[in-house]
Formats: structure tokens, C-alpha cells, sequence
């Protein structure tokens, strides 16, 4: 196999996961974006779900072989054009620091920047929701300055506040409720992303944007 | 209706699961022990993924505020209905008043950790995105999204088929129809996952030979086990993708998380392997500090596997039809 080619892996019977190949990107998005429209026409497809360049696709059943699919999926990853999803952006104010940016210190260490050099690069970009995943209404964001990229933590902490700024590894995100996670945490904002009672529940999508606003900095 | 009298935690209204909702970040939830779920709504004719009682914190007790019928399955907790004990795995009849106990898990041949109380027609609570299933994080479905407390009141769907006929029955342990075990310790099926060439030699031999202890980190969410570290290769980052119950993933720490119902459906540590969908059951009634270990399959030794607990299932649901038509003739 070349680095050139998408990667294909089994979770387990209920799923596989499809990765393209390359550095992580807009217009790889794109067209996982595309391949998942795709494939959700599948009967044999219950979901496909894009994550960060790649797709979950889950089975409806179990197929008995499982290189049918596997090829319709290389196949029309070929034939996959970029899906521009233009979507609305939207502004969060984040206070970085303090009691709610528990793990500024780590991310310090790691990329030997300052609180504020950290705070202008995560604060800079308009950031594309790649995916949604994680937790209910948690969006995956694409466009981190990878100057600030810092390893997931060792061990996952247990219980992590929703509105959580956190990066893991090359990527950032906005936790929307309490729950675990192996991010660290640089920053806290308010902003409710998820009401079960609407139609999509979710209030972000793949192809809108997020602006961090600088509301504070605690140092 | 029905009245929890104890001081519970943890106790869930579960259904089969949520599926559809991976898209907006929610997960399946479900019943923990679906095979536990599924035969408890054959014994009362219910649909097979009605919804039901989790309980996995004993005592537990509630009581029913109108005549009638349910099952209990899972773990057998020694339960007893206004001080009457009941056999395990079986249906009855209750009078409204009636006050039912689950005490602690028995030891024994099989020891479970979460029970299950299935009532004629199901629990109703709302359907939120397709199911009735409690998804803690996020607060969807069950009551209120949320664990049951003491004082809490659950309604009843009337049950469509009236009544479930004859009651005095009982199924054998699914656990026990098929157990599966090596060296006398709870064992799983796991396929390997994208990242299991990336672990070590010794880290890959370790998966497949050591016991892994449940911690008491463990919950719907997880379980995390304690054993030899997993050391991969070289340092992993991946990137944020899809994943499922029952996938084992390793931190940078080396010891390894297998997601269970409550998982988030999505994450980014190394993926060692998945417990097949056939086996996710059984490591669902696993105790906190009790080991279980991991037996390698592959594809079709995967498929055969569900295609035994289908079978079973069909066996049982052919039994207890046979059973009422015999008993309604009679």
C-alpha cells in the first residue's frame, strides 16, 4: 500500500473506518464530505459519519464479504469531487487560563510559546467544523496552527465542563457538556450546541465556521 | 405505574439503542446487556427492544402501582416480590402494591453485575431520536435524561397484545446456554483494529494472554483495565474519527479502554482491536474487579459468532411461542 492510498479497518462487525490519505485538509474534508453523501444511499450503510478526513460507515448488517463494499467505497472515493458546504460562522467569546484552562501549562511546555503567543495563534483563524462527534453537538474544527499542537493528555481526565476549549493533538474544539476527554484544556466560553427538542439537534454542521473572540486572559 | 423506593444510583431506563444519531455526536446507549434486554421482552411478548430497568446498584427496590406483568433477566440478584423470592430469568404476575427487591449479584457459576426488569407493553418515557434509552451525557431520553431516583414514578406503555398469556417460565442464562470462557475467566472475541500492527510484539502477544482487570473506573461509559502495558511502536496521534461500543483503545499511558454503551462516538487514541457486537453482552455483566479475557477472531469467526446468539434468540422465541400455544389449548 502507498501513502497515496485510503486506508480501510474494521471496528469491530458494526462498522468500518475509511481514511484518506495525505495531511489533514479542507478539500480532503470536502470530499469526505461528498463520499459520505454517498454512501449513505447504500442499503447495506445505516450512517456515514465523517470524522477528522476519514468516515465511519456502519452497517445496517453485518455483510457476509466484506470486499464488496470495501471496493464501491475505494471506487467512489475516486470518483468523490469536493463538496463545498457553505455554511454560517459563528463567534464565541473564550476567557484562555485560569480555572478554566486547566491545562494552559501543558501546552506552554510543550510548544515553549507564551500564554499570549498561544492565545493570538488558537484566537486568529476562522475555523472550519470538519465533523460532528465525541458528545452530542460537539463539532471537530479544522485549521489549528500546528505551532500549538499538543499531544492528548496520558490518561484521560474523567470529567471534563461542556464549553471547554481544549486542544489534542493538531486539533482544537469546543466541549458542549460535561463528560471525559484526553484534551487539554486552554479556555472556557459559553454556548449551547445542543437542544434534543430541535430539528436538527445539533446547532452546528459540517461546512459552518467558529471565530474564538478573546474575552479574557487569566495568566 | 411504577415507584423506585430505594436511594438508587446509576439505574437507567434502556432500550435496544439509538441508531441513527452518530451525525449529531450521540451515541447508541442501549442496555448494556442486550441479550439480558431482548429475553426479557420474549418472555412477555413485548417487542424485543422494549424498553426496560438497568439496575447496577444493590438493593433496589420499587414498587408497582398497578397489577402486572414483568420479567426480570440479567444478573441474579435474589429477588423477591413482597418478601417471595423469585426464580431468576423469568416472568410473573404482581398485584398493584406489590413491592419488588433486587438484592446484591449472587455468586455463583455466573455472577452478573447489572439486572434488568421488563414490563408488559415496556417503560414509557419519551422517544428522543429514535429511542427511550438514557444517554447521561447530553441528558436524552429515559426520565428526563437522567439516572433514577427515589420518589421517581415511570408509566407504562399499555401493552398492545393485552395479556402476555401464561407466565410460569423461565429461560436458561444466555450466559450459561453459551458460556465462553478461558481458564476459568470470562472471555470476549475481539477483532483487531487499524492500530494493532502499530503495538509491539510483546504488547500484541500480552492482548491476547494476559486476564485484564476491570477497574473501578469503569462504567457505561468504559471499561478500563488494568494489566501489561501496551507499548506501541512509535508515539501515535490520529486523527479524531468514528467509533463503536466495544472498541479497545489505548492511551498514551499503555493501559487499555473498551468503549461500551455510553461511548462517545467518536475518539483519537490508538485502536488495538473491538470486541465483536456478539460478545459486547458479556462484557457488559462483567464486575468491577473480576478479569475477562480477550480471545483474537477474525471476520467470519465474527459473523459466526452473532450468528449463535441469532440462533439462540430464535430457539427461544420458537420455545415460548410453542409454550403459550400448548397452554392456551389446554
Amino acid at each position: 500500500m502507498t501513502a497515496a492510498e485510503p486506508r480501510v479497518s474494521l471496528l469491530g462487525t458494526s462498522a468500518l473506518l475509511f481514511e484518506a490519505p495525505g495531511e489533514t485538509d479542507l478539500r480532503t474534508q470536502r470530499r469526505i464530505w461528498s463520499l459520505a453523501r454517498e454512501a449513505e444511499t447504500w442499503p447495506e450503510v445505516c450512517e456515514a459519519v465523517p470524522g477528522v478526513n476519514n468516515l465511519l460507515v456502519s452497517f445496517t448488517k453485518p455483510p457476509r464479504r466484506l470486499s464488496g463494499l470495501t471496493e464501491r467505497l475505494a471506487m467512489a472515493w475516486q470518483a468523490a469531487e469536493p463538496l463545498p458546504l457553505a455554511g454560517r460562522i459563528f463567534e464565541l467569546p473564550v476567557v484562555y487560563g485560569g480555572d478554566g484552562g486547566p491545562h494552559m501549562a501543558d501546552v506552554v511546555a510543550h510548544t515553549k510559546l507564551s500564554v499570549d503567543e498561544i492565545v493570538a495563534i488558537h484566537s486568529e483563524p476562522v475555523y472550519p467544523v470538519y465533523a460532528l462527534g465525541s458528545h452530542p453537538g460537539y463539532c471537530y474544527l479544522g485549521g489549528m496552527d500546528p505551532r500549538i499542537a499538543t499531544p492528548r493528555r496520558k490518561v484521560p481526565i474523567v470529567r471534563l465542563p461542556g464549553g471547554a476549549v481544549s486542544i489534542g493533538g493538531a486539533q482544537t474544539g469546543v466541549s458542549a457538556s460535561d463528560g471525559p476527554s484526553g484534551w487539554n484544556t486552554i479556555g472556557t466560553t459559553s454556548m449551547r450546541f445542543f437542544d434534543v427538542t430541535l430539528d436538527p439537534p445539533a446547532l452546528l454542521q459540517p461546512g459552518d465556521g467558529i471565530v474564538f473572540k478573546v474575552a479574557g486572559i487569566i495568566r | 405505574m411504577i415507584e423506585i423506593l430505594s436511594q438508587t444510583a446509576l439505574a437507567t431506563v434502556q432500550d435496544i439503542g439509538r441508531f441513527g444519531a452518530l451525525r449529531w455526536g450521540v451515541g447508541t446507549a442501549g442496555a448494556m446487556d442486550r441479550m439480558a434486554l431482548v429475553c426479557g421482552n420474549l418472555l412477555l411478548g413485548n417487542e424485543e427492544g422494549a424498553a426496560a430497568i438497568e439496575a447496577q446498584v444493590f438493593p433496589f427496590e420499587l414498587r408497582f402501582d398497578a397489577d402486572c406483568a414483568f420479567a426480570l433477566t440479567g444478573a441474579d440478584c435474589a429477588a423477591t416480590l413482597d418478601g417471595v423470592p423469585l426464580p431468576p430469568w423469568s416472568a410473573a404476575k404482581t398485584r398493584s402494591g406489590a413491592v419488588l427487591r433486587l438484592g446484591l449479584p449472587v455468586s455463583g457459576k455466573w455472577r452478573g453485575a447489572r439486572a434488568y426488569l421488563c414490563v408488559a407493553g415496556g417503560i414509557d418515557v419519551p422517544i428522543a431520536l429514535g429511542s427511550r434509552s438514557t444517554q447521561l451525557r447530553g441528558a436524552i431520553g429515559g426520565l428526563e435524561g437522567r439516572a433514577l431516583k427515589q420518589g421517581d414514578r415511570l408509566p407504562l406503555v399499555p401493552s398492545i397484545a393485552g395479556s402476555p398469556g401464561p407466565l410460569e417460565i423461565g429461560l436458561v442464562p444466555p450466559a450459561l446456554a453459551m458460556p465462553l470462557e478461558v481458564d476459568g475467566c470470562a472471555a470476549v472475541r475481539v477483532l483487531p483494529a487499524a492500530e494493532y500492527d502499530c503495538f509491539t510484539q510483546a504488547s500484541r502477544d500480552a492482548l491476547w494472554s494476559a486476564s485484564w482487570k476491570i477497574t473501578p473506573q469503569s462504567d457505561r461509559y468504559g471499561f478500563r483495565l488494568a494489566g501489561p502495558n501496551l507499548e506501541p511502536l512509535a508515539p501515535m496521534e490520529m486523527r479524531s474519527h468514528g467509533i463503536v461500543p466495544g472498541v479497545i483503545q489505548v492511551p498514551h499511558g499503555g493501559q487499555p479502554i473498551v468503549q461500551m454503551c455510553d461511548a462517545q462516538p467518536s475518539g483519537g487514541y490508538p485502536k488495538i482491536g473491538t470486541v465483536i457486537e456478539a460478545d459486547l453482552w458479556r462484557l457488559g455483566q462483567a464486575p468491577i474487579g473480576s478479569s475477562v479475557r480477550f480471545i483474537e477472531t477474525d471476520w467470519d469467526g465474527a459473523l459466526a459468532a452473532g450468528d449463535e446468539t441469532r440462533n439462540w434468540l430464535a430457539e427461544v422465541r420458537r420455545l415460548l411461542d410453542l409454550y403459550r400455544t400448548r397452554s392456551l389449548g389446554r
